[in-house]
């Protein structure tokens, strides 16, 4: 087991460091096109080879690397072009901001979706399932953008009780945080919720549940301590992987919103060309996938006894 | 019989699946009366309502299943009467079940302890501590020997019969009056199964449980019942106590099913087994009247055809029957047509394996294996193979789950390549070409039938385009119109209609798609056809016919024929040579008779003893093999069965292999006990009174 960890957690780290390497090369092979973004398109040519030269950029391409990988994992990501000022001032509160928003985000979805979803699943093909599954693909494929307007339509125009934009200004408002999670639990439920519908209506036709039932357990007895532990393995990977979304699947919410999140960062940062805070975003993106693809693994494994002792 | 109210009063019952097409009558006019402490057998094929009878005493039938006459009284009161909660108090506690397949009844993911203390817990409201000690006492009285590692292991930790033991002893927890036992056996090796059976006999003496037991094996049934119930088609058609029903059967279909069993008694050259032709009407296809008509012998036009037939007794001992014929049809297993064939003279050898082996490297890369240097260890599925097959030979190899016989199969297709050894064909050595690098001629003289029919078809291809690519790819034929002809020719060899040339395998029954298995096997004109479990797949009735066909063919094309199988019966009843294999090895091979009588390897003797016989008549001497079979990662040092062997001499048995002794040329046994030990044992079988077997 420990040694399972540990494998996985090597290939985590050889990821990354092969993603880091694609990113260098995609964004700092060409040394003319990073002075022309960071000095700017009206640069002259002699600023910019000064520039790179004060910067190390006429040494060999691996030696650039490994240095540029060396400032990277200490922490010294460059500075920021449009804010001018070291890219991790700007990113650490950013991305603490994204956090916020996504625990609530899972707080409210993780035990919604799963209720509705083995509610939906214990009796397959009964109303509550069919209302339960119909909604879910409703609420699914509306993206975003159009349940953002519709929301801040109802609530914030019509009913005028939620604020319309989270700038959080003023500090932290929990009110101003209700419109961005609704629209993204509203989202993506429907999808962890039909997951667990699946895993739930399959894990009732197995024997095993026949062998409960006809033990004479308690209906409730059954579901809890037979039926909810094997439905939940699959949903829990697929909830793992939503962290994953919600990095880069908060742009149009932070947006919309106003929401001065990791999402909008990312949006910013593309916009206005600011290479190092790309390069920060993606590389923060990629830990992430990287790091709860390895959480989801490890966990399926402790979740199902069957992958663990084989 | 008792003058207390029996334990389980089924009256008339009738029991439908509604589905979008249609109601679908599962069970019809089904009655039954159980006592306490006594035990029955229902017998039949898949699909005759068995096991719909047994959900039915459960009240267990699903949202789309219900009973739509009839009722079942359990002590005396309406199960239809219960409420939900009653119900619950019911099953576990009164009513308990065990189930076919073990492995799928319990639960992946919690260990078996808390699946079993709970029975105890919910019924009686103990605490934790007293059901937990109360299961490990359980388990103990279904001779698992380590009682509290069970309790902590999942599942899959255990063997499938140590697994089905753990249902039995969650059944028993709950102290039920009746027991229900839905095939217990079928998903176990013979030599469990026999300690299974054993067991559950053990039970009802011990605990006076009453016994529903299913079974389609007849066998079976007569070693752990009282009274046998046989069902066809939804209906039971005859029941009465074992030695009445197994001497006298009076319906033809149970007559038609003694006729095709492999019993004792059968010679595939003197006495053939006698397939019931047709097969078994689809539920909404049921004739009137007699539902075995179409299929009967004894069918009269506008008697048989005219309306529902009840059950009326025969005797006064409640020998029931469902005919109404049944006094004019004769009472033994009638003695139709039998065709006496010759036998058939072998001719030279076409196969010769010589010392051939097959591990399977396993990379084990936990943390213990690193330290310790065992990175790579090995899977010895065999080992040092000799034996040889001649033409229009058919030669068995039996043995138990893993004991390497489908490895074999599959070194010898080409689906592997062996690791050391030879392996000759017709002239060409083969242990080392894989399928790809052999020539169209070598793939259509080697072919193989497959155990699962319903599996081997391309279910998106016609039946003729598919035996017709065969033709084509083995260089048979090239001119689509010959190709043609001959698919024709080959359905009428495996007796097909010739329509069905243009059907999708989806269309047919399994047994048909298992004579199309064979018709593709028989395609590329082979000098061997290899048949892994053909039958094991099929109905009794189906699967004589199946194996009856493949006899024809066989003789028909003087193919060698290599019969892989788990089953002594069918494999006593065709095969010419048997090689019985245990943990890959070799521990005895010879022709039948030499194996089917002393000297016996002690494995062959297990093996033969755990066999269940369909006939009364035949006493057997009974050996139950104790523990597992050991994986073949790590097997014993010196003889693989030492484990297990009752006859174990010493040390010797565990240190060093067997040598190889014979009493004549082609039997060989691996065994350190003498030969003249050997050959002083009794048979395993020994017919007493009536009839004798030839």
């Amino acid at each position: 087991m420990v040694l399972f960890i540990l494998r996985r957690l090597g290939t985590m780290a050889l990821t990354m460091l092969v993603v880091s390497l694609l990113l260098f090369l995609l964004l700092e092979f060409t040394p003319g096109n990073v002075a022309t973004k960071v000095l700017g398109p009206y640069s002259s040519e002699e600023q910019r080879n000064l520039w790179l030269e004060a910067h190390g950029y006429f040494e060999p391409l691996w030696y650039r690397y490994g240095t540029w990988l060396g400032r990277f994992v200490s922490g010294d990501f460059g500075d920021s072009i449009r804010f001018k000022v070291p890219v991790a001032d700007v990113l650490w509160p950013r991305l603490w901001n994204t956090a916020i928003l996504g625990f609530w985000t899972f707080a409210v979805m993780i035990p919604l979706s799963l209720m509705l979803g083995v509610l939906a699943g214990m009796r397959e093909g009964s109303l509550l399932d069919r209302t339960i599954s119909v909604t879910s693909i409703v609420t699914t494929s509306i993206p975003e953008f159009a349940s953002a307007v519709f929301l801040a339509a109802l609530f914030v125009f019509w009913l005028g009780i939620l604020p319309g934009t989270s700038t959080m200004s003023g500090g932290f408002d929990w009110v101003q945080l209700v419109l961005p999670v609704m629209v993204l639990v509203l989202y993506d439920f429907g999808y962890v919720a039909r997951m667990t519908r699946a895993s739930m209506a399959e894990v009732m036709t197995t024997h095993y549940i026949r062998t409960a039932v006809l033990k004479g357990l308690p209906y409730r007895r059954v579901i809890l301590k037979h039926a909810l532990r094997n439905a939940l393995i699959a949903p829990f990977t697929v909830i793992t992987l939503q962290v994953n979304w919600l990095l880069s699947g908060v742009i149009v919410v932070e947006f919309f919103f106003a929401y001065k999140g990791f999402g909008a960062l990312l949006l910013e940062a593309s916009l206005n060309q600011d290479i190092f805070l790309i390069e920060a975003c993606a590389m923060v993106a990629v830990f992430v996938a990287a790091s709860t693809q390895t959480i989801a693994d490890v966990g399926y494994t402790v979740l199902n006894p069957r992958i663990r002792f084989a | 019989m008792s003058d207390e109210p029996p334990l389980l009063e089924i009256e008339n019952l009738c029991i439908s699946y509604f589905t979008r097409a249609g109601e679908i009558p599962a069970v019809v006019d089904f009655s039954m009366t159980l006592h306490a402490g006594e035990s029955i057998g229902l017998v039949g094929e898949s699909g005759c309502g068995k096991s719909t009878v047994a959900m039915a005493i459960m009240q267990y039938m699903g949202h789309n299943g219900g009973i739509v006459g009839g009722s079942i009284r359990f002590k005396g009161r309406d199960l239809a009467s219960y409420s939900a909660k009653e119900l619950r108090r019911l099953r576990g506690s009164e009513v308990a079940m065990i189930y076919q397949e073990p492995m799928a009844a319990l639960n992946p993911s919690l260990t078996l302890g808390s699946q079993l203390i709970e029975v105890p817990m919910t019924h009686e409201g103990l605490r934790r501590s007293e059901a937990y000690s109360r299961a490990v006492e359980m388990l103990s009285d279904v001779r698992l020997s380590d009682p509290e590692r069970v309790m902590a292991a999942y599942p899959h930790q255990i063997s499938g019969g140590q697994q089905q033991r753990v249902v039995i002893a969650m059944a028993l927890l709950g102290k039920p009056s009746l027991l229900l036992l839905d095939e217990p056996t079928t998903a176990l090796d013979v030599t469990v199964e026999a300690g299974i059976v054993n067991l559950i006999a053990d039970i009802s003496k011990k605990f006076g449980t009453a016994q529903i037991y299913i079974s389609h094996n007849l066998g079976l049934i007569l070693s752990t019942c009282e009274r046998v119930c046989v069902m066809y088609s939804g209906e039971a058609i005859e029941e009465g106590r074992i030695v009445d029903l197994f001497e006298r059967p009076l319906h033809p279909y149970t007559q038609g099913l003694f006729g095709c069993i492999p019993l004792p008694s059968c010679d595939k050259n003197a006495r053939p087994l006698t397939p019931i032709r047709g097969q078994l009407p689809l539920p909404h296809e049921r004739p009137r009247g007699c539902y075995f008509g179409p299929r009967c012998d004894y069918f009269r036009d506008g008697l048989c055809n005219r309306e529902l037939i009840p059950m009326s007794p025969s005797d006064q001992s409640g020998h029931r029957v469902r005919c109404l014929r049944w006094q004019e049809v004769p009472g033994e297993t009638p003695e139709r047509v039998v065709v006496a064939r010759e036998r058939i003279q072998v001719g030279e050898e076409v196969l010769r394996a010589t010392g051939l082996q097959k591990y399977y490297p396993i990379h084990d890369r936990s943390l213990a294996a690193l330290i310790s240097g065992k990175g790579v260890r090995y899977v010895k599925a065999n080992e040092t193979l000799d034996f040889g097959a001649c033409v229009r030979e058919t030669v068995a190899i039996v043995g138990e789950s893993g004991c390497g016989k489908s490895t074999f199969a599959k070194v010898l297709m080409g689906l592997e390549t062996a690791t050391d050894g030879e392996l000759h064909f017709a002239g060409d050595e083969i242990s080392r070409s894989p399928v790809r690098k052999r020539s169209p001629q070598q793939l259509g003289s080697l072919q193989m039938v497959f155990q699962n029919p319903n599996e081997t078809l391309n279910p998106s291809h016609t039946i003729g385009a598919q035996i017709g690519r065969v033709i084509k790819k083995f260089g048979v034929e090239s001119d689509p119109g010959k190709i043609q002809q001959r698919v024709l020719e080959l359905l009428d060899t495996v007796k097909l209609p010739r329509d069905f040339y243009k059907r999708r395998p989806r269309q047919l029954s399994g047994g048909q798609k298992q004579r199309v298995g064979i018709a593709r096997a028989f395609a590329g004109n082979p000098k061997m056809v290899v048949a892994d479990e053909p039958i094991s797949a099929l109905d009794v009735s189906v699967a004589a016919a199946v194996t009856e066909l493949l006899m024809d063919i066989q003789r028909e094309h003087g193919t060698t024929l290599l019969f892989i199988s788990h089953d002594l019966s069918v494999v006593r009843y065709l095969a010419d040579r048997i090689v019985v294999m245990y943990l890959g090895q070799i521990m005895e091979r010879g022709t039948t008779e030499q194996v089917f009588a002393p000297p016996y390897h002690p494995y062959t003797e297990a093996l033969l003893s755990a066999v269940p016989i369909a006939d009364p008549n035949v006493k057997k001497r009974e050996i139950v093999l104790e523990g597992n079979i050991p994986s073949a990662l790590n097997p014993p040092k010196g003889c693989p069965f030492a484990t297990r062997c009752p006859r174990k001499i010493g040390d010797i048995c565990d240190n060093e292999m067997p040598p190889r002794k014979s009493d004549h040329p082609r039997h060989v046994i691996a065994c350190h006990i003498p030969l003249e030990d050997l050959i002083k044992v009794e048979p395993v079988f020994r017919t007493v009174a009536g009839e004798a077997a030839e």
